[in-house]
């Protein structure tokens, strides 16, 4: 079965145990300046996002690569970047909308997200369950769950 | 490795910027943050400098952890001499700035002398600068914050800054980072202030190593899990800091109206409940909860002010959530000074994260002038005609602001409690010790707390040690002398591992210690750790004596100790200080004088 992340911003407390999670995996040290996921604060440090690659079905990244360095990962479904074939030349930053994908100038490779081979870091590691792995075809589970009971007057009256 | 093995040194006078190796020998015996720092201050001043002067050493620090996946890793201390007190200060602080300073490759920074004009520092990797702080000078911690990042396009950088307060002097002014965290005691934003350095701006990209970051990561693992299972955690995550309001409210250890009572009728108004209950607006005060770096608690509060309050129904900027009340800021702002409005509460707390003051502090001296304006000695031209009575909403907010912009009668509440009623004529009613205001416990009614203030190095303080446990089960002062002294030492050592205190409330010293042990060379032992707590106390005691401080100044107000407490458990209890000092003395190893003997001293190490 195919699985997500899967991100809920309002359990975000910004602490970044994700970034630092995903820094250890990809790079084996506590970087978030080289995280594939990234925590956004708005309102005055108020709001807390999470943010990350959502593993596009035709994803733009792969089909702007001009030498095929990202291709799909049929068991997990994320687009991957093959550090021996990327050139470092950004198209693919460019391409996507989302920002997701950025330049690591260290390496000349880019990175992404790659749901760390199906078993991510960042959901592991977060404390509150603001970001989680589930069913992909079932992101809105446990939302349908929350409003469901709502519609059970009786239920919900008690 | 934890260590990034490289400090920084910047001397402003001359506007240098310079790194050097950390000294390993050090590390191992002071461990990093609070211990590490103090060493580095008692090497590289006088401790009779002027805290005020050139002479005077700032130095930010962080711990071998911070900056790592150990939950609560992003503290830092800030340590020098303190100007409200003349002793040693150390303030630590969490939210994001310490984590990014070791990201960019420092363990520690040390800032000496004074620049010429005011300047703020730039921290990225290797590239470090001063700059000049034109467009800052003279604006609060938020304008500065938000112009930082503009001016570097970089909205990754994470600033510490000192508002106005800081710039001209206000004794309690604190260094604030990341809009609303702060390393809040002693007046450290003040000795940033007389160097002229408004901010610190880092922005690191380096990361941190452990030493074996398998094992590393099994106690990290555990130690969350550990966390997370944890009731007090649960509590502190739930309902904050502030779930101690009403613990001390029924205790009747809540210091009210500067210390006349230890019980405030107001509580249930400005408790957690009252956080969570709607407003007239439709909304609650509470909007969320938020965590510092790495911390899998989150106990900070996020917070809303009623858009109709007199507080800001004319100041739109305010219309924002921001830091909430926590503990300290609800008692310093509500029971010592009998106010029970949670917005101008609210309000007050935003004031002192923008203008960067420490609302205990604040509020002690407040209430002390309270209480000499209903005595009739400080009149209503001095105040502009605010009404400095307990109890007024309007009191706190307009001198709160008035303080932070050091205007006015503000520029004599800027003095800190004990110059203020000097200046007035009655010493006595400062509460403070060694020049530093009282924390939210009242010492008659938590013994072992009262010998915490009495001894604490900084003067008054409520996070150097721990006896409340040994405080709650037994209101005198038997038996409080040991327990003070081993969570003195075990706090120190805690302190200087870069994680936030409040992870005790589901980890002993063994947990302390896997991580430690896993991510620093030198194999580390719960015993090594505590023995590392104890040094720490020692060369900080050091360097007050040195400074000048002596037995009579471990010592309480008299309020304390000959007026009992008026009503709840310690009812006709007064504080028994005289008689825990001296037992406290000999567990320490120190003379009746206080002076650590020579075979302490040699036991140490030191």
């Amino acid at each position: 079965m195919l699985k997500s992340l899967l991100i809920d911003p309002e359990k975000c407390t910004s602490c970044l145990q994700c970034e630092m999670a995903c820094s250890l995996e990809h790079e084996g040290v506590f970087n978030p300046a080289k995280s594939r996921i990234k925590i956004f604060e708005f309102e005055h440090g108020a709001r807390a996002i999470p943010y990350t690659c959502t593993q596009c079905a035709e994803a733009w990244c792969m089909h702007a690569c001009p030498v095929e360095a990202i291709t799909k990962n049929p068991a997990t479904g994320a687009m991957e970047v093959s550090d021996a074939i990327c050139v470092g030349c950004k198209v693919c930053t460019i391409a996507c909308p989302f920002g997701t994908v950025n330049y690591n100038h260290d390496t000349g490779k880019v990175i992404k997200c790659d749901l760390c081979g199906g078993d991510p870091e960042c959901a592991k590691a977060c404390p509150t369950d603001a970001i989680t792995y589930v069913d992909a075809n079932w992101t809105g589970y446990e939302r349908m769950k929350k409003w469901a009971v709502t519609t059970n007057a009786e239920a919900s009256a008690g | 490795m934890g260590w990034q093995k490289q400090i920084l040194r910047v001397n402003l006078t001359k506007g240098t910027c310079k790194s050097e190796p950390l000294n390993m020998e050090w590390a191992e015996k002071y461990l990093g943050e609070r211990g590490l720092a103090t060493k580095y201050l008692w090497e590289n001043m006088s401790p009779k400098a002027d805290p005020m002067g050139p002479d005077n050493v700032l130095i930010f620090a962080t711990g071998p952890l911070t900056g790592t996946m150990s939950s609560t890793s992003g503290r830092y201390a800030v340590v020098t001499k303190g100007p409200l007190t003349g002793a040693i200060a150390c303030s630590n602080s969490g939210g994001k700035f310490g984590a990014e300073l070791k990201y960019a490759g420092y363990d520690l920074m040390i800032v000496e002398g004074r620049a010429p004009k005011p300047v703020y520092l730039l921290v990225q990797d290797d590239d470090v600068r001063l700059l000049p702080a034109d467009g800052i000078w003279g604006t609060t911690v938020w304008h500065t914050e938000e112009w930082i990042k503009a001016q570097h396009q970089d909205p990754q950088i994470k600033v510490a800054s000192i508002g106005v307060a800081g710039e001209r002097g206000v004794r309690f002014a604190c260094i604030v980072n990341d809009l609303h965290r702060a390393a809040g005691r002693s007046g450290v934003g003040a000795v940033m202030g007389s160097k002229n350095l408004k901010a610190v701006a880092a922005r690191g990209t380096r990361g941190v190593r452990v030493k074996d970051p398998k094992r590393f990561m099994q106690a990290v693992n555990e130690t969350k899990a550990l966390l997370a299972d944890n009731d007090g955690r649960r509590e502190l995550t739930e309902l904050g800091t502030n779930a101690m309001i009403d613990a001390m409210e029924e205790f009747g250890g809540l210091p009210t109206r500067n210390f006349q009572k230890v019980q405030f009728e107001g509580t249930p108004k400005i408790d957690p409940a009252a956080m969570w209950a709607r407003k007239p607006d439709g909304h609650r005060n509470m909007v969320t909860n938020k965590a510092c770096f790495g911390c899998t608690i989150a106990c900070g509060r996020i917070a809303h002010i009623d858009q109709h309050h007199f507080t800001i129904v004319n100041r739109k900027e305010y219309w924002h959530a921001s830091g909430g009340l926590e503990y300290e800021t609800a008692y310093a702002f509500g029971p010592v000074v009998a106010v029970d409005d949670i917005d101008a509460l609210t309000f007050a707390g935003y004031l002192m994260n923008e203008h960067g003051m420490d609302p205990i502090s604040f509020g002690v001296t407040l209430a002390a002038a309270m209480e000499l304006y209903e005595m009739g000695l400080i009149t209503d031209k001095e105040t502009d005609g605010v009404a400095l009575n307990f109890g007024n909403p309007e009191a706190l907010t307009v001198m709160a602001e008035k303080t932070g912009k050091y205007e006015g009668f503000g520029k004599v509440l800027g003095l800190g409690s004990k110059l203020l009623c000097e200046k007035y004529g009655h010493p006595e009613l400062s509460m403070s010790v060694k020049g530093q205001e009282f924390a939210g416990y009242d010492s008659r009614a938590l013994q072992g707390m009262g010998l915490g203030y009495a001894t604490s190095n900084r003067g008054a303080c409520h996070l150097k040690h721990d006896v409340f446990a040994e405080d709650m089960e037994d209101q005198t002062g038997k038996g409080k002398a040991k327990p003070c002294k081993d969570s003195q030492d075990r706090i120190a050592m805690i302190d200087s591992t870069g994680l936030c205190l409040f992870t005790t409330a589901a980890w002993g010293v063994d947990e302390f210690c896997k991580q430690i042990d896993a991510a620093c060379e030198g194999d580390w032992t719960p015993e090594r750790l505590v023995e590392t707590g104890e040094r720490i106390w020692n060369l900080e005691r050091l360097f007050n004596l040195e400074a000048g401080f002596t037995r009579k100044d471990d010592d309480l107000p008299a309020r304390l100790k000959t007026d009992p407490a008026p009503s709840g458990t310690a009812k006709g209890k007064v504080s028994e200080i005289d008689k825990m000092i001296p037992e406290y003395y000999k567990l320490r190893g120190w003379t009746p004088e206080g002076q650590p003997t020579n075979e302490t001293l040699s036991r140490l190490g030191l």
